[in-house]
């Protein structure tokens, strides 16, 4: 009995939020990689752009619990997560016809355009700042548990609770839904593979007669996708706050170069990496040592390797480690 | 003199708008700004000479910015007997831990061939000696953190005046770089950008949370000052005189020789928080023009040209002899270096060191947008940069409350609109400096002060 104990307290406070935070990096992750992969530079503007994208929502969502629309048991944001998907990539358009498409005819190397995705992080952070302030907004409606702590407990006799949060399930659901999709779209349709012909070789891919004003496109359009989703899944979990948005851009830049850059399989990969690191790193396992060792060597101390103070610290040295031994990451990148 | 138009003609027009915040707003204000205007330019000078002089991109300022403030702990407060007796000596035990694991890793690396076992047996190492660490450190971490948590719950330093820590913060920083540097050097120029970001934000964690060093998010306050106190100034009979003389004309309008005596005590604590910022104008400025010399000796020294060789064409610079690797190891721990400077004058300013208050935005990206717009590899375009971001970072809100209510004018103050525009003041700076470094990529790349290169 004390064995599944222990196996429920590591499903819920390791295994299911792990699972949640990784399924939300890696959806930024593979807006990163996608980025990097097909117009070939380090958005620095990620976290803002995904912030972005939850306000839209956010303001969606404001907007049809006014109206008094819903979704019953289900966010009414799911709902307002396809209008703020079409705000965010007519935002990303027009930023890319305004700065970025100038330097890419210059063909500037990948710094200035770093630089320039600077310029892009503060305008956008100052747009976001300036329309819903600056402050913490929850934004989620709808049945918070699918089951909770206490009712397992009662269902099973355990001593330990599982709680499944709805967002959770919702968060792991759709992330896979769509990263099947995007693989699908990437592998198997004409234009998925396009891409991948132009992320390998710009100009062979020109000479084959590969139209790169539709490629720039249609890589904005999935990463509008991948970013509102993406932000809008980690607002409902948590919740949305400008600064953090920008704060996680770091993360999800870890788990894009752990994977290996330009690697979308590999992003997805990282983003769990980085997450199951971070988690499992900073956890503090006495109670779980309690259950499986008899009483008699029972730690007194929590068990926990580094304190939780440290979880960004974590999952920045796991990227540093990579970038030194296999700058390549770990499922060798650049082949998209 | 007619090369260097310029130059001068923009120096002046930023003195003119400093001077005229003096007189429109408050000569405190606009001392405050001016001096952070010198703080940054320091920093601008450190970044512009890894990215201007070698071309190496580091976004790692905040780091060393907050090592640099660390170091002005350290030096400056008293030392905590208590703490030192409570645990001191598992604190000193630890560092003998970590300086026996890094000879012993330095001593495989030397012996043996590289290898699996090689890698593997040396992250055995770091991993056993980081547990071993932490199980002889915490029993004294925890002692030193109860000593008084209130006021002090950490080591202290060792009570010498602040300024030598502008110093220290700059082996502090150097320090670090040397690290870094060696670690990530090779890296890609954006992988370079993220991974030093990152290792600067591992740093502040680090900060943050060791309170037994730093105080962490407790902060420490009420530093040691290298200027004096206004307390004291205005009881000071020099200091009053001095006050009077300034405003005699002033003062011999009054004829109640109370009201007089009144206004006089109002001139004399306005005076005092003047004087205190005057006399960290000048040393600051003593550290900017010290340094501004050293760098421009060294950009037309035939060190700056090898650098610029380097930076140019990296290929062809290594061809001629030139050792490539160290030469941007040594530029990585100079500019880092400049930098820790910046970051202990900061603290010594503020008079108080607050990890919470490191951000990537204020301290790197905002660094990064002076180097740019001032104009990267020419030191006056980057100490410009240093004084027109500030100074735009500063008054932008004023200046788009004051367009906001122009082009608002017709609508009533109770406009939903309005209001909403007027409470979202403080971020306006954020787009301008966006805006700002956007125009200055696409329309004038060099910066607002180009670099030109001059063989004297």
């Amino acid at each position: 009995m004390d064995f599944v104990n222990a196996i429920i307290l590591l499903l819920n406070y390791i295994f299911i939020p792990a699972l949640t935070y990784g399924s939300q990096l890696a959806l930024g992750a593979i807006f990163v990689t996608l980025i990097y992969g097909i117009l070939r530079f380090a958005n620095f503007a990620t976290g803002d752009m995904m912030s972005f994208g939850t306000m839209m929502t956010i303001l969606f969502t404001w907007y049809f619990q006014s109206l008094g629309v819903s979704l019953g048991v289900l966010p009414t944001a799911l709902l307002a997560i396809p209008f703020g998907i079409i705000f965010m990539i007519l935002y990303m358009l027009l930023i890319d016809k305004f700065v970025f498409k100038y330097y890419r005819n210059q063909k500037s190397p990948p710094v200035q355009f770093a630089m320039v995705s600077i310029g892009v992080m503060f305008v956008t952070q100052a747009v976001v700042r300036i329309i819903i302030g600056p402050g913490d907004r929850r934004f989620f409606d709808g049945e918070k548990f699918i089951i909770k702590a206490r009712e397992f407990k009662e269902m099973t006799g355990l001593n330990e609770g599982l709680a499944l949060k709805s967002t959770q399930v919702i968060t792991i659901f759709v992330t896979i839904v769509l990263v099947s999709l995007l693989f699908w779209f990437l592998n198997r349709t004409k234009t998925g593979k396009s891409m991948k012909a132009y992320s390998d070789n710009e100009d062979l891919a020109l000479l084959s007669g590969i139209d790169p004003k539709k490629i720039v496109l249609v890589t904005w359009v999935i990463a509008g996708i991948l970013a509102t989703i993406g932000g809008a899944l980690y607002g409902l979990d948590k919740s949305f706050k400008p600064f953090t948005y920008f704060n996680n851009m770091l993360p999800i830049f870890a788990a894009a170069i752990v994977g290996g850059i330009g690697n979308p399989f590999g992003a997805f990969l990282g983003g769990y990496v980085i997450a199951f690191s971070e988690i499992l790193l900073t956890y503090a396992y006495k109670k779980f040592f309690m259950y499986i060792l008899p009483e008699s060597m029972e730690p007194n101390s929590l068990v926990q390797l580094l304190s939780t103070d440290y979880k960004f610290a974590v999952s920045f040295s796991i990227l540093v480690i990579v970038l030194i031994y296999r700058p390549s990451g770990i499922f060798k990148g650049k082949v998209l | 003199m007619r090369k260097n138009l310029n130059v001068i003609a923009a120096y002046s027009i930023m003195m003119v708008l400093i001077l005229m915040v003096g007189i429109f707003q408050s000569w405190n204000i606009a001392l405050s700004i001016f001096n952070l205007c010198l703080i940054s330019a320091v920093m601008t000078m450190g970044a512009n000479i890894q990215w201007g002089y070698a071309g190496l991109i580091n976004f790692g300022i905040m780091g060393y910015t907050a090592l640099g403030g660390l170091a002005a702990v350290l030096i400056s407060v008293d030392p905590v007997q208590e703490a030192w007796r409570a645990g001191g000596f598992d604190i000193l035990m630890s560092l003998w831990l970590i300086v026996v694991m890094v000879l012993v890793i330095r001593f495989i690396l030397k012996r043996f061939e590289k290898s699996k076992i090689r890698t593997y047996s040396i992250a055995a190492i770091i991993i056993s000696g980081i547990l071993l660490i932490r199980f002889s450190a915490e029993p004294g971490i925890e002692a030193i953190e109860a000593v008084d948590p209130a006021k002090t719950g950490f080591l202290g330093g060792f009570g010498l005046p602040i300024i030598f820590s502008w110093i220290v913060g700059a082996f502090f920083a150097g320090g670090l770089a040397f690290i870094v540097g060696k670690v990530a050097l090779g890296l890609r120029a954006d992988y370079l950008a993220i991974a030093t970001l990152l290792i600067s934000e591992i740093v502040i964690a680090i900060i943050k949370h060791e309170d037994w060093l730093t105080r962490g998010v407790k902060n420490v306050i009420g530093l040691k000052r290298p200027a004096p106190y206004e307390v004291d100034l205005q009881t000071t009979d020099w200091f009053i005189k001095l006050v009077e003389k300034f405003n005699a004309g002033k003062l011999s309008v009054i004829e109640n020789l109370a009201d007089r005596q009144a206004a006089l005590n109002q001139l004399v604590i306005e005076g005092s928080s003047v004087f205190v910022k005057l006399c960290y104008s000048g040393l600051f400025l003593v550290v900017v023009i010290i340094l501004l010399i050293l760098t421009q000796k060294a950009l037309y020294s035939p060190w700056g040209r090898m650098m610029r060789a380097i930076r140019d064409n990296e290929e062809a610079a290594n061809a001629m002899g030139k050792n490539v690797v160290k030469q941007h190891l040594l530029i990585f721990i100079l500019g880092s270096a400049i930098v820790g400077i910046a970051g202990a004058m900061l603290v010594t300013q503020d008079g108080l060191f607050t990890p919470g208050s490191y951000r990537p935005m204020r301290y790197t990206f905002l660094i990064w947008v002076m180097v740019i717009v001032g104009g990267s590899g020419n030191n006056f375009g980057a100490i410009l940069g240093g004084f027109v971001v500030w100074f735009l970072w500063i008054e932008a809100a004023p200046i788009s409350l004051f367009l906001i209510n122009f082009f608002t004018s017709g609508i009533p103050e109770t406009n939903a609109l309005k209001a909403h525009l007027i409470e979202s003041v403080p971020y306006f700076r954020f787009l301008l400096m966006g805006l700002g470094l956007l125009f200055i990529m696409r329309y004038r790349p060099k910066g607002i002060l180009p670099e030109k290169i001059e063989i004297k």
